[in-house]
């Protein structure tokens, strides 16, 4: 069974945009299907898109911090885009740390951030 | 409207539609939407403690007046195995199911009133509530 999650390769950046309340499985589904794809072929950078999210939890908030370490592990950039300024004051609250995670406003954003990066790392 | 609800909690799919409740009975009492947020977080935690440590068990939403104040309150309850000891449970980052710790210590943080109360081998009631600013 598929997450159902569209995992897109922008200019050869991984692009996600999370659009919808995933249940844990498919969350957990979601997880492999990227690793999968992001070892198996090589990327520039990773943007996770969360715009759509209007609850993030502690357990969503895990497998985000799974995803950067890995993504950190294989060398791969990653920006996490989109907090809703909701869930962002929930996550604080509740004590929630995204673990010195690279964020921006949107995906737009988080492709620049990822682009400048590669650029300053080119000089 | 229907401002009392009693929704089961059998499965993951469950913990997505008592959230989704708990919000929409919010935001229909004029709850902001930071709020809204905050009570659907909360239930979100709750109710997956149940599919993880229980399998089965109930949510119910209801609205409720004191005086000239309304709130919302959460009753999340199972019949599984209990908590032996609810200071540990309710310490940040303790976790027995490799999760990140915060479940019900960050439904608390987000909640203005909570109440746990548990049994080993007889089951885990916890109650949440949120007062209108």
């Amino acid at each position: 069974m598929s997450s159902g999650v569209p995992i897109l390769k922008v200019d050869d950046y991984w692009v996600v945009a999370v659009e919808e309340t995933l249940h844990d499985q498919s969350v957990i589904q979601f997880k492999e299907e990227l690793l999968h794809n992001i070892t198996g072929v090589a990327g520039k950078g990773l943007v996770i898109d969360i715009s759509a999210l209007e609850v993030v939890d502690s357990f969503v908030t895990r497998v985000l911090i799974e995803i950067s370490k890995l993504a950190g592990l294989l060398g791969l950039p990653f920006v996490l885009t989109g907090i809703k300024p909701a869930v962002a004051i929930t996550l604080t609250e509740m004590g929630l740390d995204l673990q010195g995670m690279a964020t921006a406003l949107n995906l737009q954003k988080g492709l620049e951030k990822l682009k400048n990066l590669a650029r300053m790392e080119q000089r | 409207m229907n401002l009392k609800q009693t929704l089961p909690i059998t499965s993951e799919y469950d913990i997505i539609t008592a959230r989704q409740a708990a919000r929409e009975i919010a935001r229909q009492i004029g709850f902001n939407t930071v709020d809204q947020v905050r009570i659907a977080t909360a239930v979100s935690e709750l109710t997956r403690n149940v599919v993880l440590y229980a399998g089965l068990g109930k949510v119910d939403i209801e609205v409720v007046t004191r005086g000239e104040r309304q709130g919302i309150e959460i009753t999340v309850s199972d019949q599984g195995p209990g908590i032996a000891d609810i200071e540990l449970a309710l310490s940040d980052g303790y976790s027995t199911s490799n999760g990140l710790g915060a479940g019900l210590s960050g439904a608390r943080r987000l909640m203005d009133t909570f109440f746990i109360e548990s049994r080993v081998g007889q089951g885990t009631i916890v109650k949440v509530g949120k007062w209108k600013n």
